[in-house]
């Protein structure tokens, strides 16, 4: 399987990584040859082998629901680029409303 | 045809998958956060046993089939709500499916029920939308534990749509999963609308409705959607299959852009989070400790009460109001008189002295409008209502030699009515009781009054 330019731009846009011109056709190959190896991996016969989501199986592990203290505001927000009245501050995002 | 989507955050002390505590509403932006929620680099998260038990409990009650083995996936997107650049939801493997609703006679098909995380709130800065140029992010909910419930589309209008998440919230409260507030955002129900020609079996193109945050907007949202719609389609035109959201102010829904595309969301399995295992023995545990459910207590408040259907729709809308129902019989009202004593006036009084009081009505010492005032004293004042209609003197007059005086001087001020009632006019009997009580300050027995006034006036 080979992609092409416009999926390797679409990937590149959902990871939100820049691409410089000329890059798509070098991660269209790369990327392709990952492709190709998983359908390599695709010819070994898994018939009988249930479908593993993780390979190490501790089983349920789970936490009990009690509170622990939380950061300090200020301690949460120290890594911030920009603050306000304890927000974080990023870029107006806009939805399309009337 | 309308499929739903709702969210319930669950009714836990702390978030999804850290300590945090999960009583945000009200703190101070950002204070309720930790490593985790923060989606800091290098943390775990380790599941919330009390959330999977809530889930497994909601279920359930929706008569699901809960699943053995299930996980947790990643679900990939950017947007600043979002600090980890993915929320951890459940893709292929959701903790249980196809289970159903009853609404009336109709069955809602449930599809699927599964276990994610709330995101954090986005605020707007400045006052105008468009000319806002930075946007504030509070993530003190980023990690909420957060439920999904989708329904197959078998809703067929929008009184249908709110009646299944009402019916749905009252399922979340009698089990202790939500506390489904929609004000306060612990319920969020997305609809998905399409409409079809009479007599179609293909589903049409549905769009998305959001932004709804409460059941009368729910209502309205896809009342408007299906009208839309067809006129829409009428007209020659086409629905496009795309996110709406409902404006409150507009009354109307609008289109919204869509963060991304469904298939792009690119989920794979959580490798954090080990697979888990909801085991058929606990499984079982939790069926046999379910509460009653609302369909259940209707049931049984409609049978063994023989209640008029209103008054069991009333009486069911929360649990509190049935117990205090079901105390008050048991403490020796009349089911018909504690059933309008409960949805007339919302007594605050337990149900030992509410049926005291209701006991008092019913054998006649006071009567009905001596009994709210009764009531309101009660309730203000701490004492028990026998205590009251002594104190005050409130009886009501029932002696027939002294009610006799009054009718007497009531016909003999009020010629002109005791006349027109002689002659015929059955209403006349009406202004001259009004008479009565008046001048016995409103403790006479109106019963007796209206028998006595109807013997002199024909005598």
């Amino acid at each position: 399987m080979t992609l092409t330019r416009d999926e390797v731009r679409h990937v590149a846009m959902l990871a939100r990584l820049g691409l410089e011109p000329g890059e798509e056709d070098f991660y269209a190959e790369q990327l392709s040859a990952i492709l190709a190896h998983i359908d390599r991996l695709r010819e070994v016969d898994t018939d009988a082998i249930e479908p593993t989501a993780q390979v190490v199986q501790v089983g349920s592990r789970l936490r009990e629901d009690l509170p622990e203290p939380s950061l300090p505001q200020e301690r949460a927000l120290t890594n911030a680029p920009e603050t306000k009245d304890g927000f974080f501050v990023v870029k107006a995002i806009q939805e399309s409303e009337p | 045809m309308i499929g739903m989507e709702v969210h319930a955050q669950l009714s836990t002390r702390s978030k999804m998958f850290c300590g945090c505590t999960t009583d945000y509403i009200g703190a101070p932006p950002n204070s309720t956060v930790c490593e985790v929620c923060l989606g800091m680099p290098g943390v775990l998260p380790v599941a919330n046993a009390r959330a999977v038990e809530q889930v497994v409990r909601t279920a359930l009650a929706l008569e699901c089939e809960i699943s053995r083995h299930t996980k947790f996936d990643r679900k990939n997107y950017f947007y600043p709500d979002l600090p980890k650049g993915y929320q951890i939801s459940q893709y292929d493997m959701p903790m249980a499916r196809s289970g159903r609703l009853s609404l009336g006679d109709r069955e809602i098909r449930i599809t699927r029920v599964h276990l994610e995380e709330d995101t954090g709130r986005l605020l707007h800065a400045g006052d105008a939308l468009e000319t806002a140029s930075e946007s504030l992010v509070d993530l003190n909910r980023s990690g909420m534990p957060l439920m999904e419930i989708v329904s197959e589309p078998d809703l067929r209008s929008a009184e249908e749509a709110r009646d299944y998440a009402v019916e749905l919230r009252g399922i979340l409260r009698a089990v202790g999963a939500s506390e489904a507030d929609m004000e306060k955002g612990q319920l969020r129900a997305e609809a998905n609308v399409s409409v079809r020609p009479r007599g179609s079996q293909e589903l049409g193109v549905k769009t998305e409705l959001k932004n709804i945050n409460s059941f009368r907007a729910l209502y309205r949202a896809v009342a408007y959607e299906i009208e839309r719609q067809v006129r829409e389609l009428e007209g020659g035109g086409r629905v496009v299959q795309e996110t709406r959201g409902w404006s409150e102010s507009e009354q109307r829904t609008f289109s919204q852009r869509s963060k991304e595309f469904a298939q792009d969301y690119r989920y794979f399995p959580e490798p954090d989070l080990p697979p888990l295992e909801l085991r058929p023995d606990w499984v079982a545990q939790l069926r046999a400790s379910l509460p009653e459910l609302p369909g259940e207590l209707r049931g049984r408040l409609a049978e063994q009460y023989a209640l008029s259907k209103f008054d069991v729709e009333q009486l069911s809308q929360e649990s509190a109001t049935a117990r205090l129902f079901e105390q008050t019989v048991a403490a020796g009202a009349p089911p018909k008189q504690a059933a309008n004593w409960i949805i007339g006036n919302a007594p605050t009084l337990d149900a030992q002295r509410l049926a005291e009081l209701i006991g008092l009505v019913v054998a006649g010492t006071i009567n009905r409008e001596q009994g709210v005032r009764v009531l309101e004293e009660a309730q203000a004042s701490g004492r028990a209502p026998g205590e009251v209609v002594r104190e005050q003197g409130l009886a009501q007059v029932s002696d027939e030699a002294q009610l006799g005086l009054v009718v007497e001087q009531v016909i003999a001020e009020n010629p002109r009515a005791a006349a027109d009632f002689r002659s015929g006019k059955q209403q006349a009997l009406g202004a001259l009781l009004a008479r009565v009580k008046e001048a016995t300050g409103g403790s006479a027995n109106m019963r007796l009054a209206a028998q006595l006034l109807r013997h002199r006036l024909i005598q």
